[in-house]
């Protein structure tokens, strides 16, 4: 069996799956000033008569780094960089101990200045003076040649206690993005660290001693042990958890849309192939922009409980929350209380959300009735010009060769599956409102939680060859050999491929869960003076986000439930 | 975080999947080593600085500036269609407001396209720049437009497209014409009958440094500009000015490329020639990106860049003044020749011969222009080339007046059809091209 847990806003979704598909699911309040015991509570309330033998992984998805980020209550790192020519460094200066170095690697990954040591040995001990035990390492262009990362990595490591090097946190190309996605990483580190050795001492303590994965943002597991090394890779899994809880619900071959309707928001993402779309860089949070892997998600500031009002004799629906729903108490009106006042859904007191609407309908000269529907239009509405808004941000993301320009299709999804909110009452007007084809996920109160548990481990690798230098490497996976005259594009896919293989298992996938795809192959004749003098090879791969295998069994009974 | 200080509009296109042949200059390789800088470098990040997907331009668009000899098809590729579409792009979105600046990062280049097209020649197959204008003149009602070629090679292309245009400012500045491809754009190359002085060329000596480029862009272009008050600036970046180019004999680095773009301060920016490509592109392309957004790129230098090592002498900086003095006592002159030009009416002949490099094809020219003191004057074109067609080309331009009109429209009705492969109206008054195949 394998449990599932999503930490909410405001509820901590939990659900145990077996064989025989939901085996139990429950909802605990989120403590958002103590994740730890949450997390805690949570884990012991599904497991509570169960035999921990019998559950073989539990997966958690938490806010505890996102909002450490959101908040900007981040402790103080270290951070070096060595930018060589280009943009001056000091553009992406982040927190106080900054320091940009001489020392510099061109497009090639060839050394055009070397390093300073005794420059950095001086920021080694200031570091050590002012109490800096974590430090963020970027070069330019360390993803072709990390050596100055490593050189300058030795040289601190006497002095620091952790160093976060820039080209362990991704392959792709993007010196600022690499800066932040560092800083990130070396900045979380302890909270994450000192989160999950806690909860996991805990559960051993209980006899829980289960492995325990961490959902990423790009709807992807990876190992507790394996997300030490890489703590920014925990933020913003929450809409990824929802967005996977759908997944064994669309279209095998067909392109669809996944909303989820919350309180404050509705986030969207579309699935292609019942396979999500990613950001082409990385997640954009609390002003950072990163590298680290994330499904392309839209996020509105249109959920059930927005505050509804007329400015100007115009409708306004969000993007804030005032509170609950006027139903529930709330003060202001809501789009659940329009829903409540049109009898689709029972719950709260309808009284109060009347009366909130008979405030609205006089304005709009609307009787109670013609405003709450007026208010719940609208919503749908503006949920799908959100979606519209998606779709043409994806299609208009530019390609570089022309066989994708001319061969690239516009995704067009016709499916739509509705997550959260009263979603069975929204997916119904949605689909009135629109030319989607609109179903409900079922068990939609818990999907978010399904989809953690049911997640695949992801992960992806970069390669490159410069046969001209006779490299070839994976600085990523701390990867370089020489590469002959004769290495082909064929070898490079092959050596990626087996350098994939091993990164997944290492963060703790199964050998059967391995679904893999090659995202990028390109290759360039190296041509200097009229002679061809080497090859450029350039891979990327990965596997991809989706469901592990036991989801078949239990997304069939799923879908036979509802 | 940075901000750009103008909104800046970017289309990279590097075609990684298009070649004229393996180990041509203009190869898949060529854009590599920008994109890698230009990534790295995380300029599309940079708040104010947007990435645009080109779209393709229709045939209506490349039909608006050339004559296609025999068709459009026949000497165009897939990949001519985006890096046109591209330059459009960013045209368009300087036009909506959506940006205030662009630059348009393409290739295949188009500066040597001419406005017959029988091939390829100086690896560019349809002037994109051109395109890109005529569109936004039809669609924006631009009239005014200036056209500063920045790359070494002469601009010959964009030079023929204009040479009768009075409303189009054309000035190159490129190596001399004695010295390389493709030989011409000299002092006394000042345009068309109708449109005399509005053509500027700018031959500058082999071993120009920073220092004589910026000098004639501050001296010599921008006050030209600044009389001509053109509603539009547009660059054609090419690149091979560099000290480290493989094809040409100048010293310019890229500094000095960010500078002079400050200078000129284009509205819309068109790469066209470089083959440097690592030791240059990379670091000019992203200099330009910098200076065209307003954000500061002191810190942009090439590897192997000494400024000392690649100054010019004082012998050049002296041959540079004189070329820019004669520029300027040209421009100072051009509308009291233009006038005295323009009185003389009927008829102005030229025959030339076309060399088309690149497909090794020669093409002979019979030209006639009709001179006018109130239009751009009606044009025709008889081409033949050694082993293309035979084709007559009218073109009446944009502002055509009734008479210039009716010339044109007189010439493509009584041209003798069993003489030509086709026979070719370009309208440009009614925005039409209208071809008559042998036969037909």
């Amino acid at each position: 069996m394998i449990i599932g847990l999503d930490v909410g806003g405001t509820h901590t979704d939990v659900v145990l799956l077996g064989d025989e598909g939901v085996v139990a699911e429950i909802k605990v309040p989120t403590d958002a000033a103590d994740l730890f015991q949450t997390v805690l509570t949570g884990l012991e309330a599904i497991t509570a008569g169960i035999d921990p033998a019998l559950i073989s992984r539990a997966v958690l998805s938490t806010t505890l780094t996102t909002n450490a980020i959101i908040q900007d209550k981040l402790p103080p790192v270290g951070m070096i960089v060595a930018s060589g020519p280009g943009v001056d460094p000091e553009f992406f200066r982040i927190g106080e101990h900054y320091h940009a170095l001489s020392g510099a690697i061109d497009h090639r990954g060839r050394e055009i200045d070397p390093l300073d040591g005794a420059e950095i040995k001086k920021i080694a001990k200031r570091f050590k003076k002012k109490g800096i035990r974590h430090v963020g390492v970027v070069c330019k262009f360390s993803v072709r040649n990390p050596h100055h990362e490593l050189q300058i990595g030795e040289i601190l490591s006497p002095y620091v206690d952790k160093v976060f090097m820039g080209h362990q946190c991704s392959g792709n190309l993007n010196f600022p993005r690499r800066i932040a996605t560092s800083y990130l990483n070396a900045s979380v580190y302890p909270i994450h660290k000192k989160f999950f050795e806690a909860v996991k001492r805990s559960l051993e303590k209980k006899g829980l001693a289960i492995p325990i994965h961490i959902l990423k943002a790009d709807g992807g597991t990876m190992s507790f042990e394996a997300s030490i090394d890489f703590p920014a890779q925990t933020i913003l899994s929450g809409p990824a958890a929802s967005v996977m809880g759908a997944i064994a619900f669309a279209p095998v071959e067909e392109e669809s849309i996944v909303l989820d309707i919350g309180g404050t928001t509705t986030d969207m993402a579309v699935l292609i192939n019942r396979v999500p779309v990613l950001e082409p860089l990385g997640i954009h949070l609390g002003g950072y922009k990163t590298l680290l892997r994330s499904l392309k998600t839209l996020s509105i500031g249109v959920g059930g409980d927005s505050h509804v009002r007329l400015e100007g004799g115009r409708l306004q629906i969000g993007p804030e929350r005032l509170g609950p729903a006027m139903a529930h108490g709330g003060p202001v009106p809501t789009p659940t209380d329009a829903l409540i006042v049109l009898g689709l859904l029972q719950r709260g007191d309808p009284a109060k959300a009347a009366k909130g609407f008979e405030a609205l309908a006089g304005p709009l000269g609307m009787s109670v009735a013609a405003a709450a529907q007026h208010v719940f239009d609208e919503t749908c509405r503006k949920i799908l010009d959100a979606v519209g808004e998606m779709l043409a941000q994806i299609n208009s993301q530019p390609v570089y060769t022309v066989h994708e320009l001319y061969e690239g299709r516009a995704i067009q999804p016709e499916i739509m599956l509705v997550i959260g909110g009263p979603a069975p009452v929204f997916a119904k007007r949605l689909e009135a409102l629109s030319s989607y084809r609109v179903g409900v996920v079922p068990r939609w109160k818990v999907a978010n939680a399904i989809g953690a548990a049911l997640a695949r481990t992801t992960c992806e690798v970069t390669l490159f060859a410069d046969t001209e230098q006779g490299i070839v490497a994976a600085p990523e996976e701390n990867y370089r050999e020489r590469a002959g005259r004769d290495f082909s594009q064929e070898d490079a896919l092959e050596t990626a491929f087996m350098l994939l293989r091993q990164k997944a298992l290492r963060a703790g996938s199964n050998v059967d869960d391995l679904a893999t795809e090659v995202v990028e192959n390109l290759r360039f004749n190296m041509v200097r003076g009229f002679y061809t003098s080497g090859r450029n090879i350039r891979i990327k791969v990965q596997v991809k986000p989706g469901l592990i295998n036991e989801y078949d069994t239990v997304a069939g009974i799923l879908a036979t439930e509802d | 975080m940075q901000r750009a200080k103008y909104k800046t509009g970017l289309v990279f296109f590097p075609a990684f999947d298009w070649a004229i042949s393996p180990a041509h200059p203009e190869r898949e390789e060529r854009l590599l080593y920008t994109q890698d800088q230009v990534f790295e470098e995380g300029l599309l990040d940079i708040e104010g600085i947007e990435e645009f997907k080109p779209d393709l331009v229709p045939i209506k668009d490349v039909q608006r500036v050339h004559f296609c000899v025999p068709d459009v098809w026949s000497v165009m590729t897939e990949s001519h269609f985006i890096s046109a579409g591209g330059a459009k792009t960013i045209g368009m979105a300087v036009m909506d407001g959506r940006v205030q600046r662009g630059f348009a990062l393409v290739r295949p280049p188009g500066h040597h396209a001419m406005r017959v097209v029988q091939g390829a020649r100086g690896f560019c197959n349809i002037n994109i720049e051109a395109i890109m204008v005529e569109y936004l003149r039809q669609a924006y009602g631009v009239d005014r437009v200036a056209i500063v070629d920045t790359d070494c090679h002469h601009g010959d292309g964009t030079q023929d497209i204009y040479w009768h245009d009075p409303d189009t400012l054309f000035i190159s500045m490129h190596q001399d014409g004695r010295t390389l491809y493709p030989g011409t754009g000299f002092s006394n190359e000042l345009g068309g009958p109708n449109a005399l002085g509005t053509t500027v060329n700018i031959p500058l000596p082999p071993h120009t440094s920073e220092e004589g480029f910026l000098y004639v862009t501050q001296h010599v272009v921008k006050p030209i500009l600044e009389e001509f008050k053109p509603q539009l600036v547009i660059n054609s970046a090419g690149q091979d000015n560099h000290f480290s180019d493989p094809i040409t004999n100048m010293n310019f680095s890229a500094q000095g490329y960010a500078q002079l773009t400050s200078i000129l301060q284009p509205d819309i920016a068109v790469l066209e020639g470089g083959y440097a490509i690592e030791g240059a592109l990379p670091y000019v392309n992203v200099g330009i990106i910098l200076a065209m957004a307003g954000l500061d790129y002191s810190q942009v230098r090439e590897p192997n860049y000494d400024p000392v090592k690649i100054r010019q002498t004082r012998e050049t900086s002296r041959r540079i003044e004189q070329i820019g003095e004669l520029t300027l006592q040209n421009w100072a002159q051009r509308e009291q020749r233009s006038a005295r030009s323009r009185e003389r009416r009927g008829l102005d002949r030229r025959t030339r011969n076309i060399f088309y490099d690149t497909d090794n094809l020669l093409e002979s020219q019979k030209e006639i222009i009709s001179i006018c003191p109130d239009c751009a004057g009606a044009l025709q074109i008889d081409s033949t080339a050694d082993r293309g067609r035979h084709a007559l080309c009218v073109h009446i331009p944009r502002k055509a007046c009734q008479a210039c009109r009716e010339i044109g429209y007189q010439w493509f009705e009584t041209a003798q059809r069993e003489a030509y492969d086709a026979v070719i109206l370009q309208d440009r008054t009614a925005d039409t091209y209208h071809q008559r195949q042998h036969g037909a």
